[in-house]
């Protein structure tokens, strides 16, 4: 009898246990860190192009998927280009979304520990030609003869 | 640049000729001509019914003119210098007949084979062929192995050795990956010409034409289908993009 107590406070000890456990692990940033959150500029745009909670779980899904389509496939949408993000995030005050600890993408990647090396090959600051341009689909002067055809 | 390499790029210029003049003999089988080209919406995607090609008229080329490298290297983000660790896509090539004395000028970049050595190396596939025949590196899986440098019949790749900043952000490049001339592939998805034919047809030269070879009414398929034209190397039947004439 003795033993069968024992075993239920260790089992209660263990619940109990498991239950702060869980409560530490709940997804409140401020109670998890006690570092302050990154504050991030806002973007140019009106809004995301996904909801902010999604993009910040999934965006690297998003960009690698649309990288493989745009290199390999030639796919050159813009919706989830890395070039319309940086358009979109590139700083006021460094014009870039990498070059201060304040820039949108190392801001938050320093918040999460995360060390991706877009930027050892992109460029962080937004080009000459806009995405958003890009997208109207040209009449290709490659192609002289294409008055006729789609 | 050291003596030595001289003479091993006089070699290599001469072996190059000659071979060119062995392509004329044995030119393989022609280019297909056959589709129609569509221009494209974003969404489409690079498609098997356009193959881009070149066609590079060496007697037009102007001698000790290098607007195309110029060109090519302000399009790219490349310094333009030219020690053995800086990336070159294109080059300027003088051959020598040692028989005539004769001198020719010509514009040498990857050829953009249908049958790509490079592509059959790659241990991890990065380095590849789009449908329309594009051959890119995928940097994103390149280990910089540097097999394809290897296996490319006309040394058309080069190495980033350096950390590179301040990119095109058309033109992602960086440290320890291969590239080479990828025909502006980001002006060619928006309708525009490469680079380095703009640069030519600017200057007046008009050496340089692009197309695609699938559409018999392209500018490049009519001048194909009219006058002589070879691959270089044609007996490794790598099938190039890129075709000359007058070598
Ligand atoms: S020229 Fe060289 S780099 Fe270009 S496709 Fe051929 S083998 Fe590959
Ligand atoms: S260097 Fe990169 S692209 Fe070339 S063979 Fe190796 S992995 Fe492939």
């Amino acid at each position: 009898m003795a033993r069968l107590a024992s075993y239920l406070r260790a089992g209660l000890r263990l619940a109990v246990l498991l239950g702060v456990t869980a409560l530490m692990a709940a997804p409140s940033f401020e109670a998890a860190a006690g570092v302050e959150l990154p504050k991030l500029e806002k973007g140019k745009g009106e809004k995301c192009v996904e909801d902010t909670a999604f993009m910040r779980r999934n965006h690297m899904e998003l960009l690698k998927h649309h990288r493989n389509e745009t290199l390999r496939q030639g796919i050159r949408t813009t919706k989830h280009s890395l070039k319309a993000c940086v358009e979109c995030h590139a700083s006021g005050k460094t014009g870039s979304v990498a070059s201060s600890k304040e820039d949108f993408c190392v801001a938050c990647h320093s918040y999460a520990g995360a060390k991706p090396d877009c930027w050892d090959c992109h460029a962080t600051k937004p080009g000459k030609h806009s995405v958003r341009q890009a997208a109207q689909p040209a009449v290709s002067p490659l192609m002289p003869s294409s008055g006729g055809r789609q | 640049m050291s003596d030595s390499m001289n003479s091993k790029l006089e070699d290599r210029r001469h072996f190059l000729k000659t071979s060119a003049v062995v392509a004329g003999v044995t030119l393989g089988p022609g280019v297909l001509f056959f589709g129609v080209a569509q221009s494209r919406a974003p969404e489409e995607g690079a498609s098997s019914n356009q193959r881009w090609g070149m066609l590079i008229d060496t007697t037009k080329c102007g001698d000790g003119c290098s607007d195309c490298v110029t060109a090519c290297n302000t399009e790219n983000g490349l310094t333009g210098h030219t020690g053995p660790q800086d990336s070159q896509w294109i080059r300027k090539v003088d051959i020598k007949d040692l028989r005539t004395g004769y001198v020719q000028s010509l514009p040498m970049l990857c050829q953009h084979c249908e049958n790509a050595p490079c592509v059959d190396v790659c241990p991890t596939g990065a380095s590849m062929k789009r449908a329309d025949g594009i051959v890119l590196v995928d940097r994103h899986s390149c280990i910089g192995c540097r097999y394809c440098m290897m296996a490319c019949p006309y040394k058309a790749r080069s190495f980033v050795h350096e950390p590179l900043t301040d990119q095109n952000p058309e033109v992602p490049r960086g440290k320890g990956c291969v590239e080479s001339c990828t025909f502006c592939v980001q002006r060619v998805d928006r309708g525009d010409k490469p680079a380095c034919v703009e640069a030519c047809d600017t200057k007046g030269h008009k050496a340089m034409l692009f197309g695609d070879l699938k559409d018999p009414e392209s500018e490049v398929s009519k001048a194909l289908k009219s006058s002589d034209s070879v691959e270089v190397r044609a007996d490794l039947a790598l099938h190039t993009g890129v075709r000359y004439q007058g070598i």
